[in-house]
């Protein structure tokens, strides 16, 4: 079994993937594509209204239909409402005035789209078709749907528990010293912020099959998520009162997900009771696209205040900011964390802001809940510090460049903790900004981008009837969330621990299968962790799979959110791997009649030190362990380790994104020419998979910019509720993407890899902002709340030039 | 009322008794288990549903099944050679990262496999277009156009699908 020629360092390598295959023939397997013997369907029936009280709910006809199994009303359910996990404030004491849906709506609904009845059938026909028999008896109430207006005197009220709509105020950083600074400050410039309200849209609607054996009586649950051991404590131990080790949970392919598949659903409990209700069958719901819209969480909603101040030269002094984060009719999982921990922690960027203040009260109002979407509270943060920056400059007539880096945090100061961040908190635990050095990607960004001939491209379009414009944004983000020692002490996120777990066994044959605790929705897990085994073990990447996503048979593990798989998830592989190599370095010496110490690790060979043609490959270590014939005293058969880790910090991607735009000065329309990237993730993994996150993100922070918006009517109906009237990105829209980097480290995991997931998303709204609000400044028009649709840049340009719009 | 139809499925000779409200992707997902073409919304605009019909290609949400009687539909799962050789649209998408979830790519390596059968040599634009009617969220479309564009440069003119095996399989 040795090995003759040694496996190829696939550690950095562009891999192709190992997950690809099954996707490009058809062959993979998502939540709809999951046929059960004996499954039927269920489907809900959803509030037309955005605001009523139920009087009566009669299910009498629609139990009478063709194929009918049972209909279900809350009332029959003695499930909990779902979980809140992370309250704003953490555990500082902060009243969060918590409203969660229950499984199915009893009294009243809060949205257009709230649940309310369930009908299960043979087919999903008869289910669908069952619940316009339905009857309920509404009494409609006001609604509101816009944060701002929900906290006016006179506004229609949700909760008898949240007065005013208000859901929490919470506050950090100085305010004493910020409002001194900005009192004191040369210049001060304030401006309204809209961060409207967007639709994530993974291509793959959520779903879920439950399936109770009457046997054994346990449940399995399959369900398109992003965290399937979250999901059974959450629905465990919150929700159903079922014991946890009664309970699997499986997540399939998953086919995208952005944030919207982190969270405990009112579906994922409906089809463990409805499975038991009959009797065991297996019970199965996916949402249309129009349910999606209505029923999946939705992102950002952000109305901010921002004054910022500082001197005529340039530097910035004070940061002050007042956000309404609009968080739905009834709170999702982790809503109140979003705008608080996640967005108002990091919302002085990668700028050196000695005082920084910001309130944010969260908001109750007649619209689907809000939680975390690709970023979660970091593009949110983005957008107001860069629109802040560019803002600013342009009071006192500075280059947008040259304010950016007279305000970077130098990369002498490092670790930084910045006023308003996570080192804040109280309770001794502190998150610090560890690493950066923000320069080198501007250099970079602006070369590529032409800066220096910008005058002259703008003179070029002026000629051709378009305004150019250029828009910068550089960007911090924390993510490789998060150290579970900070969180136990500050209670700000899940209200749960946040390491990441693997086991890796090598079997009799040498191959090796490694479990690991986080959930991929297409980041190509498969493939990374792989490498990373590969590169730790020296066994070819073809010899390893990575299996993950299934309560049963992996270590318990957080999921797949915040960008933490690379830096928290292949850190526990890469510790588990040295548990294999600790072992099987023991084991080598006693087959070689060495002392441990003596064996050196080259790849998969155990070399005696000196004399190298003594040696144990790792399979035929494996082989002979695994069997077990000949253990020294005390050592266990098996090469089989699990591992822990706990990060000791989070970690600190940052770039510059350049966005160059032309905007139609007769029509409006805005088109993005050029984009350019050049990111600092740390190290990669795979740069292959890095480029394609970072694409991705991109293109949906592009998307908030100029195109996406959820639009809801005065009275709460979801006006742009289906994919026609919600507009995605399309191909045609885009351009190819200009990607570059730096690479910095990061000092808190062995590869130094940071994390990518979502600074394409965090850092592109911004440069696009910036660039369309650069396009338009020589009409004098300050500051255009995005999305840059042709009939709001029109509108703005008719009234900048005085022409009734 | 079912209504009885018979189509050629990759090659295959298929029938079934359907209702007329079936659409053809819920008879190719549900009765023919052919679950590579999916569905991604209810209003026809993600083409995830692509599949040639009669060498055209189709959102098979859009069509019912019934229309499909008598025609020739290729699916992804019909893309691979017979001796499982993948497509140079399949193998291009795979060199290329043209994919990340996966979810969308069955119906756009369907339109691009249109494009491509009408224009061998498309520019980067003519891709863009050709794609607008199937959304992706994972890939900001750049990997796709590059995979297309590499498929394009590597494909044998006039190379479509694979030709059809005649048999009948009942659904």
């Amino acid at each position: 079994m040795a090995i003759d020629t040694p496996a190829p360092d696939v550690l950095g390598a562009p891999v192709k993937r190992v997950e690809d295959p099954k996707f490009i023939t058809g062959k993979g397997r998502y939540l709809d594509d999951i046929k059960l013997t004996g499954m039927v369907h269920l489907a809900i029936l959803r509030s037309p209204y955005a605001h009523a009280n139920i009087r009566s709910i009669d299910t009498s006809t629609a139990k009478s239909k063709p194929g009918v199994l049972a209909v279900i009303v809350g009332a029959d359910i003695p499930y909990n409402p779902l979980p809140m996990a992370w309250p704003a404030g953490g555990s500082a004491g902060i009243q969060n005035n918590v409203s969660t849906p229950r499984v199915l709506a009893t009294d009243s609904v809060k949205w257009t789209g709230e649940g309310v009845a369930a009908v299960v059938a043979e087919t999903p026909e008869q289910a669908v078709d069952a619940l316009e028999a339905i009857e309920v008896d509404w009494e409609p109430l006001p609604a509101v749907v816009d944060a701002e207006a929900a906290m006016k005197p006179g506004a229609p009220q949700l909760h008898d528990n949240a007065p005013n709509n208000e859901v929490f105020t919470w506050t950090v950083g100085d305010k004493d010293g910020t409002d001194k600074a900005i009192a004191d400050a040369e210049v001060v410039v304030k401006q309204r912020l809209v961060n409207h309200r967007l639709i994530p849209n993974p291509m793959e609607v959520r779903g879920d099959i439950g399936w109770y054996n009457p046997g054994t009586d346990e449940y399995t649950v399959w369900m398109s998520s992003q965290t399937p051991h979250i999901q059974r404590l959450l629905l465990t131990a919150f929700v159903t009162g079922i014991p946890e080790h009664k309970v699997r949970c499986i997540s399939p392919d998953v086919g995208g997900a952005f944030g919207t598949k982190i969270f405990c659903y009112a579906d994922m409990a409906l089809v463990m009771f409805a499975s038991k209700l009959i009797g065991g069958r297996p019970v199965k719901w996916v949402e249309t696209r129009r349910e999606n819209y209505q029923s999946t969480i939705h992102g950002r909603d952000h109305i901010t205040y921002v004054e910022i101040g500082g001197k005529r030269d340039g530097e910035i002094t004070g940061l002050r900011v007042k956000t309404y984060a609009n968080l739905g009719g009834r709170l999702s999982t982790i809503g109140p964390g979003v705008p608080t921990t996640l967005y108002a922690r990091v919302l002085s960027g990668c700028y050196k802001i000695p005082n920084v203040f910001a309130e944010v009260t969260g908001v109750y109002t007649n619209t689907t809940f809000v939680d975390a979407y690709r970023g979660a509270g970091r593009p949110e943060a983005t957008y107001v510090i860069e629109r802040a920056m560019d803002l600013f400059a342009n009071e006192i007539g500075m280059d947008k460049a040259a304010i950016r880096r007279k305000n970077f945090i130098p990369p002498d100061q490092f670790p930084y903790e910045n006023p308003s961040g996570l080192g804040t908190a109280s309770g001794g635990a502190k998150i610090y900004i560890d690493s950066g050095n923000y320069e080198p990607a501007l250099n970079k960004a602006l070369i590529a981008a032409g800066y220096d001939d910008l005058a002259k491209a703008k003179a070029e379009a002026k000629g051709r009837g378009k305004l150019l414009g250029m828009g910068l944004s550089t960007y911090i983000e924390v993510c490789g969330v998060a150290p579970s020692k900070w969180i136990g002490a500050v209670g700000e996120g899940w209200g749960a621990a946040m390491w990441e777990s693997a086991n890796i066994r090598v079997h009799l044959t040498g191959k090796v299968i490694a479990t690991v605790g986080t959930q991929p929705q297409g980041q190509g897990h498969e493939t990374t962790y792989a490498q990373v085994l590969s590169h730790e073990l020296g066994i070819p990447m073809d010899d390893i799979i990575v299996q993950h996503s299934d309560t049963l048979g992996t270590p318990f593990g957080y999921g797949s959110y915040g960008s933490r798989s690379g830096s928290v998830g292949s850190t526990a592989a890469i510790k588990a791997a040295e548990k294999v190599k600790e072992k099987a370095r023991r084991y080598a010496a006693h087959m070689l009649e060495a002392s441990p110490d003596d064996i050196e690790i080259v790849g998969a060979e155990y070399r005696v030190k000196g004399t190298p043609e003594k040696k144990k490959t790792l399979q035929e270590i494996a082989f002979a362990l695994d069997l077990g014939f000949s253990l020294p005293d005390g050592m266990e058969p098996y090469l089989d380790e699990t591992a822990y880790h706990d990060t000791p910090n989070c970690t600190w991607p940052f770039g510059t994104h350049i966005a160059i735009v032309e905007v139609d000065e007769e029509t409006g329309e805005t088109e993005l020419k050029r984009y350019i990237a050049v990111d600092d993730v740390g190290k990669k993994i795979n740069p292959m998979i890095v480029d394609g996150q970072l694409h991705g993100g991109i293109a949906q922070g592009v998307g908030q910019a100029l195109w996406e918006r959820a639009v809801y009517s005065d009275d709460g109906q979801l006006l742009s509720g289906s994919m026609m009237d919600y507009a995605l990105p399309r191909a045609a829209w885009l351009p190819s993407f200009e990607l570059d980097e730096t690479v910095t480290p990061s000092p808190v995991n062995p590869i130094g890899v940071k994390g990518v997931g979502e600074a394409g998303a965090i850092a592109s709204t911004a440069a696009v902002a910036n660039a369309v609000n650069d396009a338009l400044a020589p009409l004098g028009i300050g500051h255009l709340d995005m999305p840059y649709t042709s009939q709001t840049v029109w509108r703005a340009i008719q009234s900048a030039k005085g022409v009734q719009a | 009322m079912a209504e009885h139809i018979a189509l050629v499925v990759n090659g295959q000779r298929r029938e079934g008794d359907v209702e007329p409200r079936r659409m053809l992707v819920q008879f190719l997902r549900e009765d023919l288990e052919l679950t590579g073409t999916h569905i991604g919304c209810d209003t026809s605009q993600c083409g995830a549903c692509t599949v040639h019909v009669d060498g055209q290609a189709v959102k098979s949400c859009t069509m019912l099944a019934v229309q499909a009687d008598g025609a020739t539909v290729t699916t992804i799962e019909g893309m691979q050679a017979a001796d499982g050789a993948l497509h140079p649209l399949q193998q291009a998408f795979w060199e290329k990262h043209g994919l990340q979830c996966g979810f969308c790519t069955p119906g756009m390596i369907m339109a691009a496999a249109d494009l491509l059968a009408r224009n061998a040599n498309p520019t980067d634009d003519e891709i863009r277009h050709a794609i607008e009617g199937n959304i992706c969220r994972c890939t900001g479309y750049h990997n796709i156009v590059a995979a297309i564009r590499e498929a394009a440069r590597t494909m044998p003119a006039g190379a479509t699908a694979p030709p059809p095996t005649p048999a009948t399989v009942n659904a």
